[in-house]
């Protein structure tokens, strides 16, 4: 016991709390930005594929074959597709954008199936109705599908940020340092586990827990409210 | 020449066919009820005519000029001029009564809010509904919800309203109240056309009924011949078994 508060003693250095917040700030960086974006681009992904114009048949194929396609492969291999994609390319990108990219990348073909089951569960009824009111696609989406939608989104789409948060480690398997890459260091300088990946642990609750308790309230206010 | 003329008009769902040929003329003002078994195209043909499914083949022709559902701006503009009352409402569940009514002539048509307002109103009251105004369709009945969806067609003050079996999800005791309000809508000269199982009722409001059967319009002509003098042997046989009900 002792020993270990010695051990916390010469751990609580500043240089290593710097380390720490930088490391942490990457893993929220990579989440943050894997979820808006993939949030975003997944969004307008599911609204492409209800679109009816033959013009963009095209365009609705190769988004079916995306999120097919990378809701199959795990996240470390999109990683090392997309950092050899970028050297074949002949891009010098730091890892870190690397990184970036790729949750881009996985967050869109995730969240577009989040998003695309949320508009599903509207009923065919209320779309046809729309559709003979002379409604656009973008207004029946805006006026009557999406209102009704967030109740079927959210619950699926936190569960899935949550669950980026951890996966946003693997991006510690082509150098990025984040929090996962930092524990490594602690431990490689002689730090005992308790202590190099105990505070890692408390710096993945600190990111995770204020945004699920977000998503619990917003589906408690979703739940209240229901779909009006 | 008439209003809204059907030549032989096909549609299928996929490979199924649903629709294989059938032939009517509607003049403006007038009401023409489609009649036959369960399958034979009624509400098929109400969802073509909103572009809710494009004909194989035929010819559609509005005021004389033929019409092409392969092409956005027709659809566009027939549902400018058809509105259509489902059989299950199919309400905004989002929205309140007025709001529904209130929706697409606000959003789409882009006319004056106050108007719109007014106008919404006026049309609930109409339908027996002016205490339900801020009512969502779960807290509705469903003859409640099928007069929204009545108001909500007649606020976009269509040229032809379709009816598509409007009472057939209700109780009995709701019936009356629909169709009241359909009756209304009659006396005031609106065009219609109407898919019905209420036969009492399409006899009684309709200048021109349309037996059909089997995707097919097999004969038509005024109540009184295809109720008491039907010219066709599937026509004397659907409604010798609806009379011995």
């Amino acid at each position: 016991m002792g020993r270990l508060l010695h051990e916390i003693a010469t751990f609580a250095t500043w240089y290593n709390l710097v380390f720490l917040l930088q490391a942490g700030g990457r893993t929220l960086m990579l989440s943050a930005t894997g979820c808006i974006c993939g949030f975003v681009l997944g969004f307008a992904l599911a609204v492409l594929r209800h679109t009816v114009a033959r013009a963009l048949l095209p365009a609705r194929v190769l988004g079916v074959v995306y999120v097919e396609m990378f809701r199959r492969i795990p996240f470390l291999v999109t990683l090392f597709l997309v950092f050899y994609a970028f050297q074949a390319l002949g891009l010098d990108v730091p890892v870190f954008w690397i990184a970036v990219v790729s949750t881009c990348v996985i967050g869109t073909a995730y969240l577009s199936e989040v998003v695309r089951a949320g508009f599903a569960a509207v009923p065919r009824a209320e779309w046809d109705a729309a559709a003979t009111m002379n409604f656009s696609l973008l207004q029946t989406l805006r006026y009557v599908v999406v209102p009704q939608s967030w109740q079927t989104i959210t619950p699926p789409a936190f569960a899935f940020f949550l669950s980026f948060i951890k996966d946003s480690a693997l991006a510690s398997q082509i150098g990025v340092v984040e929090l996962t890459y930092a524990g490594k260091v602690f431990s490689n300088r002689g730090l005992s586990p308790a202590i190099a990946f105990g505070s890692i642990l408390l710096a993945y609750f600190v990111i995770s827990y204020p945004l699920a308790r977000f998503g619990a309230r917003m589906e408690g206010r979703l739940a209240v409210s229901g779909t009006r | 020449m008439p209003y809204l003329e059907l030549a032989d008009v096909s549609a299928a769902y996929g490979s199924k066919p649903v629709l294989a040929g059938v032939s009517l003329a509607l003049e403006r003002g007038e009401i023409a009820s489609l009649i036959g078994p369960s399958g034979s195209g009624k509400s098929t043909l109400l969802r073509v005519l909103v572009g809710l499914l494009v004909p194989s083949s035929g010819e559609i022709r509005l005021d004389g000029r033929p019409v092409d559902l392969h092409q956005p701006a027709s659809i566009r503009d027939l549902r400018n001029r058809f509105a259509i009352v489902f059989q299950q409402y199919n309400l905004f569940m989002n929205m309140t009564a007025l709001r529904n009514v209130m929706i697409a002539p606000l959003k789409v048509k882009h006319w004056p809010r106050e108007e719109v307002e007014r106008d919404a109103r006026r049309l609930l009251t109409q339908v027996g509904l002016g205490d339900k105004l801020n009512a969502y369709p779960d807290q509705l009945s469903g003859g409640q919800q099928q007069r929204v969806a009545l108001a909500r067609a007649l606020a976009l003050r269509p040229e032809v309203l379709l009816l598509d079996e409007v009472t057939s999800a209700l109780d009995p005791e709701l019936v009356t109240e629909v169709l009241d309000a359909i009756r209304l809508l009659a006396a005031e000269g609106m065009t219609m056309l109407v898919v019905s199982h209420e036969m009492g009722f399409v006899r009684e409001v309709s200048s021109q009924v349309v037996f059909m059967a089997d995707g097919r319009s097999i004969e038509s002509g005024p109540p009184g011949q295809i109720f008491d003098d039907p010219q066709t042997q599937r026509a004397r046989d659907f409604v010798a078994k609806i009379i011995r009900h």
